[in-house]
């Protein structure tokens, strides 16, 4: 601890170099804990406790088939299954949204009757609930949704169908807070039931039945029940916890876990490069007051901490500096990309990624005065002393 | 007088390890922009180039994507095929062809769990109408028979999409009889089988989910455009093939972002270090500043000297980048369309534009990095320099 102030001194006496580098290391480590807090946000957070009980079941071959509505009363007699809810994509267009993409937001058509069964977690008062559930032309949107579109109770959504082809005039019935800070509008499904009628179709599909088990624990065990019932049947089903279903369809994305891996691959090591770079220049610039300070009884052991610790709190700062501003840069990615990729709407420094990058950071900095140090205080007295530039 | 660049070369060669650092900073950031540029450019080849300019594509009312429009059967007899200005076959058919879009999902090299594909269910006329697209390997499938011939990049990525292996859906298994390949690349995604035998497994046989109509030349083509486009009875959804290969381009604009976000901040770091790269260099360089003014070179050469030096790491390192992302050239990968909800496989393409883009982009950092630097070294006094340890 005594060397500290000389370790600090020692970092401060080109203040324009240890500048520049804690600037470019800050940026590098920002980047690096942006990717990090993505791959976090996106594969390693823990589904809240009501949505890691519900899983998704849809068509063996492919979200765009329906499966016939009958299956959601099977469904609800396999053991350990609480509620059955039968939900359809409906896609649409609302006001000019293929040339604004920012007027997207999921669209579901539901059974309204037990969709507050399934989806425990979303709470709304009774009386919005009630309304909704008697006006067939009600929807319900989420908080997150309300507030960034600005729909408010009474307002009209209309929305121009494409896989259905018909216009639908909503009245916001209900505003829905819920755990999982999801966007979503969902309307009864007997509106579409009724086009198909109108149409003479008697066709009854339901895109996905979302499932709501009485534990977690269970999750496995019903999708495997549920799959089996219809194995033999014409429509084969595929279910998953809802987690994996969102995860599905990133795939879409392409390999997101390759690439967000790649990137931070490269990412680190371009910071070893440039940290590596710093102080090796440092150092050889150094060589002769290093030799002096040998003849004053400096060990090796006390260079070689000196130089490794200066790095590492170039590094830190740098580190520290870049979280600041990647937890900025969070907050700009999940506005921007949030209502695109669903799992991103959780994006932030959880603590376990903010430890890792300054662990990294630390690492960074040692891993990179390494070669330099060791070569200081190695070098015999005279031949440092003797050193020019 | 300006200072011979030979004289910088050296300089660089004499501190080679800092100069190849500071490159190697540089080279990575160029490198992770020109993949992302190169994602953009492979899926803007493959469908740019999709589609036959007299082609018009036939879709329901308000649909964007043929996965969710239906074209009734008799309504294309009646209303379509027989009008004036559809182009005639070798046998004096009219080269109108009613097609069904499907997807089967199967297992990738990348996706073992499966991945979804398109699957086009189309009559001999739709094959004629096709005259790009030649069988490689094995023969095209047989009327009436349970065949499909799949595009070559689904031969590619896919181990059960094999001449010889059997796939499973609607009803029951199909042959794989054979591969095919087009110049127009999109194609080469989709799997291909009769339409009658396809659509009578998904019980589809009274509708199709598009209508491939040639006309005659380019004026036949928009005759029959604005003649389609007035029929009140038809209710259909008129682009050119062109046109709706194009708007699929977009589907790699997640991956773009994330590419180009990266670089950007990446730019800065890399743009900091070789900052600090070249003020170390005037720093120990300061006598020789000194004596090259007392020999007669003006301030403005000293200026320009280490401006170069910068450009000249700045560019070794643009072309490290370009060395390193050239093995991606002609990589097949994948994405999912945004229109049809299967994958599109394309090439990586490091285009001369991304090759001179990644350049630019080293330049303009080396640019930035130098000019400070190069400016200290300019202002130097003669005297002060020349006393400089």
């Amino acid at each position: 601890m005594k060397f500290l102030s000389l370790i600090v001194k020692n970092a401060l006496r080109n203040k324009r170099r240890s500048l520049l580098t804690i600037t470019s290391l800050a940026m590098s480590l920002c980047l690096l804990g942006v990717l990090i807090a993505m791959y976090h946000a996106i594969y390693l957070t823990e589904a809240p406790a009501n949505q890691a009980r519900r899983m998704v079941t849809r068509h063996k071959v492919s979200i765009i088939f329906g499966m016939p509505v009958y299956y959601r009363e099977k469904i609800a007699q396999v053991p350990g299954v609480q509620a059955v809810v039968a939900t359809q994509w409906f896609q649409g267009e609302y006001k000019n949204e293929r040339q604004d993409r920012r007027l997207f937001f999921p669209r579901f058509a539901a059974d309204v009757d037990r969709l507050f069964d399934v989806f425990t977690s979303y709470s709304m008062p009774a009386e919005q609930k009630q309304e909704f559930i008697r006006d067939r032309l009600g929807c319900v949107v989420s908080d997150t949704l309300a507030n960034r579109l600005n729909f408010k109770l009474g307002d009209k959504i209309t929305i121009k169908g494409d896989i259905f082809p018909f216009e639908i005039d909503l009245t916001v019935r209900g505003i829905f807070a819920s755990e999982e800070n999801l966007e979503a509008l969902y309307f009864n499904n007997k509106v579409i039931e009724e086009w198909l009628k109108s149409r003479g179709s008697n066709r009854s599909f339901a895109g996905t039945f979302t499932v709501l088990a009485d534990s977690p624990d269970n999750v496995p065990r019903i999708s495997k029940a549920i799959d089996e019932l219809f194995a033999n049947s014409e429509t084969a089903t595929r279910t998953e916890s809802e987690q994996a279903f969102a995860l599905s369809f990133l795939a879409f994305i392409g390999n997101v876990k390759l690439i967000l891996l790649s990137i931070c691959a490269a990412v680190t090591f371009t910071i070893v490069l440039v940290a590596a770079n710093t102080m090796a220049m440092s150092i050889r610039e150094r060589t002769r007051e290093i030799g002096v300070m040998k003849t004053l009884g400096f060990t090796r052991e006390m260079i070689l901490g000196m130089v490794l610790g200066e790095s590492a709190l170039i590094s830190l700062l740098g580190g520290a500096i870049g979280l600041l501003i990647a937890a900025g840069l969070c907050a700009g990615v999940r506005a921007a990309m949030g209502s695109m990729i669903f799992q991103l709407q959780n994006l932030g420094m959880e603590p376990s990624v903010l430890a890792l990058l300054l662990g990294i950071s630390i690492f960074v900095g040692v891993c990179s005065a390494v070669i330099p140090a060791w070569n200081a205080a190695r070098m015999p007295i005279l031949s440092a002393l003797k050193f020019t530039d | 007088m300006a200072i011979p660049i030979a004289y910088n070369i050296r300089n660089l060669v004499v501190r080679r390890t800092t100069t190849i650092m500071t490159a190697l900073g540089i080279a990575l950031t160029v490198a992770v922009l020109a993949a992302a540029l190169a994602v953009g450019a492979g899926l803007a080849k493959a469908f740019r180039a999709t589609g036959h300019p007299n082609h018009l594509l036939l879709l329901r009312k308000g649909s964007t994507s043929e996965l969710i429009s239906s074209v009734p059967i008799p309504v294309f007899k009646e209303r379509i095929k027989l009008r004036n200005g559809v182009a005639k076959s070798a046998k004096g058919e009219p080269m109108a062809s009613p097609e069904t879009i499907l997807v089967v999902s199967l297992p990738s090299v990348e996706a073992p769990e499966g991945m979804n594909l398109t699957l086009r269910a189309l009559g001999q006329v739709g094959l004629e109408m096709r005259e790009d697209c030649r069988i490689i390997d094995g023969r095209w499938f047989q009327p009436g028979r349970r065949e499909i011939v799949v595009g070559s990049a689904v031969a590619k990525r896919y181990p059960d999409a094999q001449i010889g292996k059997k796939i499973t859906f609607g009803r029951g298994q199909w042959d794989v009889v054979g591969v095919f390949d087009s110049e127009q690349m999109a194609r080469n995604s989709e799997i291909w089988g009769d339409f009658d035998q396809i659509s009578g497994d998904f019980n589809r046989l009274e509708t199709a989910s598009s209508v491939l109509v040639r006309a005659d030349d380019e004026v036949a083509l928009e005759a029959l455009k604005n003649e389609l486009n007035t029929d009140v009875q038809l209710q259909v959804e008129i682009m050119t093939e062109k046109a709706y290969y194009a708007a699929q381009t977009d589907s790699a604009d997640p991956l773009k972002f994330l590419g180009i976000f990266v670089a950007v901040i990446m730019a800065i770091g890399s743009c900091f270090a070789a900052m600090n790269t070249m003020y170390a260099a005037v720093a120990r360089r300061s006598k020789e500043i000194g004596t090259l003014r007392i020999l007669g070179f003006s301030k403005g050469s000293i200026l320009l000297s280490f401006f170069v030096e910068s450009i000249l790491i700045a560019a070794l390192g643009g072309l490290l980048g370009l060395l390193l992302v050239l093995p991606l050239n002609g990589v097949t990968t994948g994405v999912g369309s945004n229109l049809t909800f299967a994958e599109i496989g394309f090439e990586l393409k490091i285009t001369p534009p991304i090759a001179a883009a990644g350049m630019a982009f080293a330049l303009f950092m080396g640019a930035l990095g130098g000019l400070l630097p190069a400016g200290s070294a300019a202002r130097k006094e003669i005297l002060t320099a020349l006393r400089d340890v």
